[in-house]
C-alpha cells in the first residue's frame, strides 16, 4: 500500500529571503530519505508533500556466518541457540553453518518519526537561533508547531517541546479568521484548510494573487521582480492596495522617492503614460481586504513623514557644495588601515589622471565620495554615488563631471551596465582599482567565502569596465604583485564565461596574454568563430602535439637553418608557415592544416642527426609563435 | 481618543497583569531601554523574570530642535523583557495591540527580519520589527547574548516606540501635535527639552568637558571592576553603582558624537572602552549571582 505525506514545520516568522533556500535544503534531506518531496512556504511554515510512500521499507535477508561443518555439535547448537532457532533451520555454505536471517522492512511512520526531528533541525538557514535555551535546539525562528502525517496518521515526534500533530493554524488575524484557534486537517483538505483561513499556500498562487490584483488596478508600476519576490515571502495572503502621495513631493528626484518608497517601506513605485513617477504607490498588505481604507490611509501617513525627511536632508545638504565637502572627507574612515577617504580621494584622482581622464574626469573623482559627508546619504546609504550626482547637477557642474559621479559605483553586478560616459568608467575604475590595490597592500584579499569588502565585485567592476568600455590599462592589472593580477585572472575567466565563452577558449586566448582586455575580447570573439570551422580542431589537436613534442625535447627555441630543411612536406611547411605572418588567422588555417597533416605524416621530428632534429624542433617552434599573439591552440579541449 | 499617558496605562495594565513587575524609568541617562539593569542585568542567569517600564531614551545626534515632526532627542520606550520567552508570546503581544484599541482585523501586521545589535554592550539577538500599516511600531528581538554572554535562558524583548504608537492611534502627523493628557500636546510637554538639549548637544556642550567627564566615569567604573575579584563577601560589592558610571559613559560618548567631537577612527576604540566595562560588570554580576545561589 502506498501512502502521502505531509510535514509543516511551523514558525514564527522566518526572513523572506532565506525561505526559498530552506525548501531546497528541506527538498535535498527528504530525497536522502527516498522521498521525492514537493515543498511550499509561507514565511510562517515550511511544508514538504510527497505521495506514494512505503507502508513498509522492504523485507532484508541478513546472512549470519557459524561454525564450520566440522565444529562439534554442540557449538552448532549453541549458534543455533543464539540466533533463536534450531540446527535444522541453519543451511551450509562452503564450509560454514549460515543462517539467513529475515529482517521485516520497519514501518514508514517509525523511519520517518525517527528521521524528522533531525532533517528538521539540519535544514540550512543563514544565520539561526536558540530559544529554549542555551543548550536547546537552534532554528531561524522559534519551531510552534509541527503537523506531520502519513496516510491517516500522526508521525510521532518532538522537537524544541512541540508535539507532532494533525492541527495547523491559520492567519494570524484577519477579517476571515479572527481566531488562532488550531484547525485539524487532513492530508487532502490541508491547503484548503490553509486557503479558508486565509493563507495560500503556493508562492506561486500568491504571486500571481499580486500580479492580477495590481493589473485590475489599471495602473502601470515600475516593475520590480526582486520586491515582488520579497512581497511573496513576506505574506501568507497578499493583496495590493493603491495609495497616493502629494504630488508636491515630485519636486525631488525619483531616484530618492523611489528608494525610500522601495527600501524603506517595500512599495511599487507607479509610472504615469509618459513613464514619469506618478504620486501613487502600491503596497501589498498580508490580509485580505482594506474595507475602511484605514491600511491604505495609515500607509500615506508613514510615506508622508518619510519624504518629509528626506526633504529636509535634500534641502539642508544644498546648503554646502559638493566642493566644499571634500575636505570633510578627512574625517571619514575608508579603512582603519588604508586611512580617510580623502587620501583615497587623492589616490583616485591620480589613478583617472594615469588612466588618461581629462578634467572632467577628475573633477568627477575629486567630488566622487563627497556625498558620503550628507545627511541624504547618511539615511540612505544605498544611494552613495546617485546622490552625489544630483548634488553635482543641482550645484551646475557640466553633465560629464555629474553624471560620472552618478554612475561611479556602477556595474554592481555582471547584468548590470557599465557607466555612460568615458569620464564615469575612468572614475568608477579607478575607485574599484584603487580599493583592490590597496586591500592587497595591506594583506585583506578575500579568502574563501570571506570577502567583507566586496573585492571580487569590485574586480569584476573592473574586468566590465575594461571589456566594455574598450580600455586598455595593462599596467595597472600587472604591476601590484603576483596575487592581485592572479585576482585579476580569475575575475576574466569568470567574466568571459558568463558572457558564453568556453573554458578552453578563455585559457587559450589568455595563455596568449590576458591584460589588454579589449584586445581579448576580440581575439575570443575570432576564436570562437574559427573553432566552428572544419580545419580548427584537427589544427588545434596538431598544436597539442606540437607543444608536446617540444616539452619532451625540453626545447625552448634555437636557431633555424632553411638549407637542413628537406624538400617535400617539410619545405612545404615551412613556406606555409612563413606566409602566416602576411594573413589573417581566419585565411591561415584552412592552407595551414593540411600541410601540418602531411609534415606530422611523412615527417620523423626525431631525425637521427641531431642538426636535423633541432632545426625541425626550431621550425614547430616557430609555427607556435606565429600565434603567440592570438592564442594558445594547445589549450583548446579537442575531440579528436 | 487615547491620549498618550491612557495607552501608557494600558499598555502597562496589560502586561501587569500578563505577570509583569512594573517598573519605573531608570534614573540614568540611556540611549535605550535595553541598557537598563532592569534588562541588561536581569537577562542574565537562569533566574525567570518579567518587567515592563517606560524608558525615556536619550539619542543626541536624532536631535532636530523640535523642527523634525517624527524625530526626537529623548523619546519614549516600553520595555518589556519576558524571561523565558513563553510560546504564545507574538500572541501576546499582538493582544497588547487589541488592547490599546487596534483592531487587528482591519490592519496590516507584518513582522519583518531585523536582528538587534548593540556593540557597546556586546549585546545581540534576532528578530523582527513590526511593521503595522507600513509603520514600525515595536522591535522585537530574541536576546541570544549580552555583555558578551551567552544567556543561559532566551528573554523576548519587546520595545514599543510610544510616540509613533501614539500619533497613529490619534491619527497625528507630528508627534508634537499628539495629546499627551487632556489639554496638554506632547509638545506643551517636551518642546523645550527638544529645543534645548539640540542646543546643547549639537552647539554648547564642551568637548574637553564631556571627554574629562567620559575618563572619570570610566575610571570609577574601571577601578570598582579592578575591585571585584579581590572583595570577599561578594554579595554586596556594588556592581550596579559600577554600572552606573558605564551608563554615563556611554550617554556622553552618544553626547561627544553628536558635536562631532569623534573622528570615525576614534569611534571603534571609545566603542571598545565602553563595551570593556559592559562586558566586565555583566561577567562580575554573573558571577555575584552564581554565588548568591
Amino acid at each position: 500500500m502506498s501512502l502521502p505525506f505531509l510535514l509543516e514545520i511551523g514558525t514564527e516568522e522566518i526572513p523572506d529571503w532565506m525561505i526559498p533556500g530552506a525548501l531546497e535544503s528541506l527538498r535535498g534531506q527528504l530525497e536522502g530519505l527516498g522521498i521525492a518531496a514537493r515543498t511550499d512556504a509561507t514565511p510562517r511554515r515550511l511544508v514538504a508533500r510527497a505521495d506514494g510512500l512505503l507502508e513498509r521499507l522492504p523485507d532484508t535477508e541478513e546472512r549470519v556466518t557459524g561454525p564450520r561443518q566440522t565444529a562439534p555439535a554442540k557449538a552448532v547448537e549453541g549458534f543455533a541457540r543464539k540466533q533463536g532457532i534450531t540446527p535444522a533451520d541453519l543451511s551450509v555454505e562452503g564450509e560454514y553453518y549460515t543462517y539467513l536471517r529475515k529482517k521485516l522492512g520497519r514501518r514508514m511512520i517509525d523511519v520517518l518519526a525517527e528521521s524528522l526531528p533531525g532533517i528538521i533541525l539540519k535544514i540550512a538557514f543563514p544565520k539561526t537561533m536558540y530559544w529554549t535555551g542555551k543548550t536547546g535546539p537552534r532554528f531561524i525562528r522559534p519551531i510552534r508547531w509541527l503537523v506531520a502525517l502519513l496516510g491517516d496518521d500522526v508521525i510521532p515526534f518532538e522537537l524544541a517541546g512541540v508535539h507532532s500533530s494533525n492541527i495547523t493554524v491559520g492567519q494570524r488575524r484577519t477579517l476571515q479568521s479572527a481566531s488562532q484557534a488550531g484547525l485539524p486537517v487532513t492530508i487532502e483538505n490541508y491547503e484548503q484548510t490553509l486557503r479558508a483561513n486565509c493563507v495560500i499556500l503556493s508562492a506561486a498562487a500568491r504571486r500571481k494573487k499580486i500580479e492580477d490584483e495590481i493589473a485590475a488596478l489599471g495602473i502601470r508600476l515600475k516593475p520590480d521582480p526582486a520586491l515582488l519576490e520579497t512581497l511573496v515571502y513576506l505574506t501568507e495572503y497578499p493583496t495590493p492596495i493603491l495609495g497616493e502621495f502629494d504630488p508636491q513631493f515630485l519636486a525631488l528626484p525619483e531616484e530618492v522617492l523611489i528608494t525610500v518608497m522601495r527600501h524603506h517601506q517595500k512599495y511599487f513605485s507607479v509610472e504615469d503614460e509618459s513613464g514619469h513617477l506618478a504620486p501613487r504607490f502600491v503596497a501589498v498588505m498580508n490580509t485580505s481586504a482594506d474595507p475602511e481604507g484605514l491600511v491604505r490611509r495609515g500607509n500615506e501617513r508613514v510615506l508622508r513623514a518619510r519624504f518629509n525627511d528626506a526633504r529636509f536632508f535634500w534641502q539642508t545638504d544644498q546648503r554646502k557644495k559638493l566642493a566644499d565637502r571634500v575636505a570633510d572627507l578627512a574625517h571619514v574612515t575608508f579603512q582603519a588601515k588604508l586611512g580617510s577617504y580623502l587620501e583615497k580621494t587623492d589616490r583616485v584622482v591620480t589613478l583617472v589622471n594615469r588612466l588618461g581622464g581629462d578634467e572632467d574626469a577628475q573633477r568627477a573623482a575629486r567630488l566622487a565620495k563627497a556625498d558620503l559627508t550628507t545627511e541624504l546619504v547618511k539615511e540612505f546609504t544605498e544611494l552613495q554615488g546617485i546622490v552625489g550626482g544630483l548634488y553635482a547637477r543641482a550645484q551646475g557642474e557640466p553633465d560629464e563631471v555629474w553624471q560620472a559621479i552618478y554612475d561611479h559605483y556602477k556595474p554592481e553586478s555582471m547584468e548590470d551596465s557599465v557607466p555612460r560616459s568615458t569620464a564615469g568608467r575612468l572614475v568608477s575604475l579607478a575607485d574599484k582599482l584603487d580599493t583592490l590595490i590597496e586591500c592587497f597592500r595591506i594583506g585583506m584579499a578575500p579568502t574563501g567565502s570571506r570577502d567583507p569588502f566586496g573585492l571580487r565585485r569590485a574586480a569584476q567592476g573592473v574586468v566590465k569596465i575594461m571589456v566594455e568600455g574598450r580600455i586598455n590599462a595593462p599596467m595597472l592589472l600587472t604591476e601590484n604583485g603576483e596575487e592581485l593580477s592572479e585576482f585579476f585572472k580569475d575575475r576574466i575567466r569568470f567574466y568571459f564565461r558568463e558572457r558564453g565563452f568556453r573554458y578552453d577558449e578563455v585559457n587559450a586566448a589568455m595563455a596568449a596574454f590576458w591584460w589588454d582586455l579589449p584586445n581579448l575580447e576580440d581575439r575570443l570573439v575570432r576564436l570562437q568563430e574559427i573553432r566552428s570551422t572544419p580545419n580548427f580542431e584537427p589544427l588545434a589537436a596538431s598544436f597539442k602535439r606540437i607543444k608536446n613534442i617540444l616539452r619532451q625535447a625540453d626545447f625552448a627555441g634555437g636557431p633555424f637553418t632553411p638549407s637542413l630543411l628537406e624538400p617535400g612536406p617539410e619545405s612545404e611547411l615551412y613556406d606555409e608557415i612563413f606566409r602566416i605572418g602576411q594573413q589573417p588567422i581566419e585565411t591561415t588555417i584552412g592552407a595551414l592544416r593540411p600541410k601540418v597533416d602531411l609534415f606530422f605524416d611523412k615527417v620523423l621530428v626525431n631525425a637521427p642527426d641531431p642538426a636535423v632534429r633541432a632545426n625541425r624542433l626550431a621550425m614547430l617552434h616557430g609555427l607556435l609563435e606565429q600565434f603567440r599573439t592570438f592564442a594558445d591552440f594547445s589549450e583548446i579541449v579537442t575531440n579528436s | 481618543m487615547e491620549s498618550f499617558q491612557q495607552i501608557i496605562f494600558k499598555l502597562k495594565q496589560y502586561w501587569a497583569e500578563r505577570g509583569c513587575i512594573i517598573q519605573e524609568p531608570y534614573d540614568v541617562e540611556v540611549g535605550a531601554g535595553t541598557m537598563c539593569p532592569e534588562t541588561f542585568l536581569r537577562v542574565l542567569g537562569p533566574k525567570p523574570y518579567r518587567v515592563a517600564y517606560v524608558q525615556p531614551s536619550r539619542r543626541p545626534a536624532d536631535g532636530r530642535y523640535g523642527e523634525n515632526p517624527n524625530r526626537l532627542y529623548k523619546h519614549s520606550q516600553l520595555q518589556v523583557i519576558l524571561k523565558p520567552s513563553p510560546a504564545d508570546v507574538i500572541e501576546q503581544y499582538l493582544g497588547s495591540l487589541e488592547a490599546v484599541g487596534i483592531d487587528l482585523t482591519q490592519h496590516d501586521i507584518k513582522f519583518e527580519e531585523d536582528n538587534w545589535e548593540a556593540p557597546t554592550l556586546g549585546a545581540w539577538g534576532v528578530g523582527w520589527q513590526v511593521m503595522l500599516d507600513g509603520l514600525e511600531i515595536t522591535q522585537f528581538t530574541y536576546f541570544q547574548q549580552c555583555g558578551g554572554i551567552d544567556l543561559d535562558v532566551v528573554p523576548a524583548e519587546l520595545t514599543y516606540g510610544l510616540e509613533r504608537l501614539t500619533a497613529f492611534l490619534q491619527v497625528k502627523d507630528s508627534v508634537y501635535g499628539i495629546e499627551w493628557a487632556p489639554g496638554f500636546s506632547y509638545g506643551d510637554v517636551r518642546f523645550q527639552d527638544e529645543l534645548q538639549f539640540s542646543v546643547y548637544n549639537f552647539e554648547m556642550a564642551e568637548v574637553q568637558t564631556l571627554w574629562k567627564l567620559f575618563d572619570l566615569y570610566e575610571g570609577e567604573a574601571a577601578r570598582l571592576l579592578a575591585a571585584y575579584p579581590k572583595y570577599a563577601e561578594k554579595a554586596r560589592f556594588p556592581l550596579l553603582p559600577a554600572y552606573d558610571q558605564v551608563l554615563k559613559c556611554s550617554n556622553l560618548f552618544n553626547t561627544l558624537d553628536s558635536r562631532g567631537a569623534i573622528s570615525v577612527t576614534e569611534r571603534v576604540g571609545v566603542i571598545q572602552r565602553v563595551r570593556k566595562l559592559a562586558v566586565g560588570v555583566a561577567h562580575a554580576w554573573a558571577d555575584q549571582q552564581e554565588a548568591a545561589q
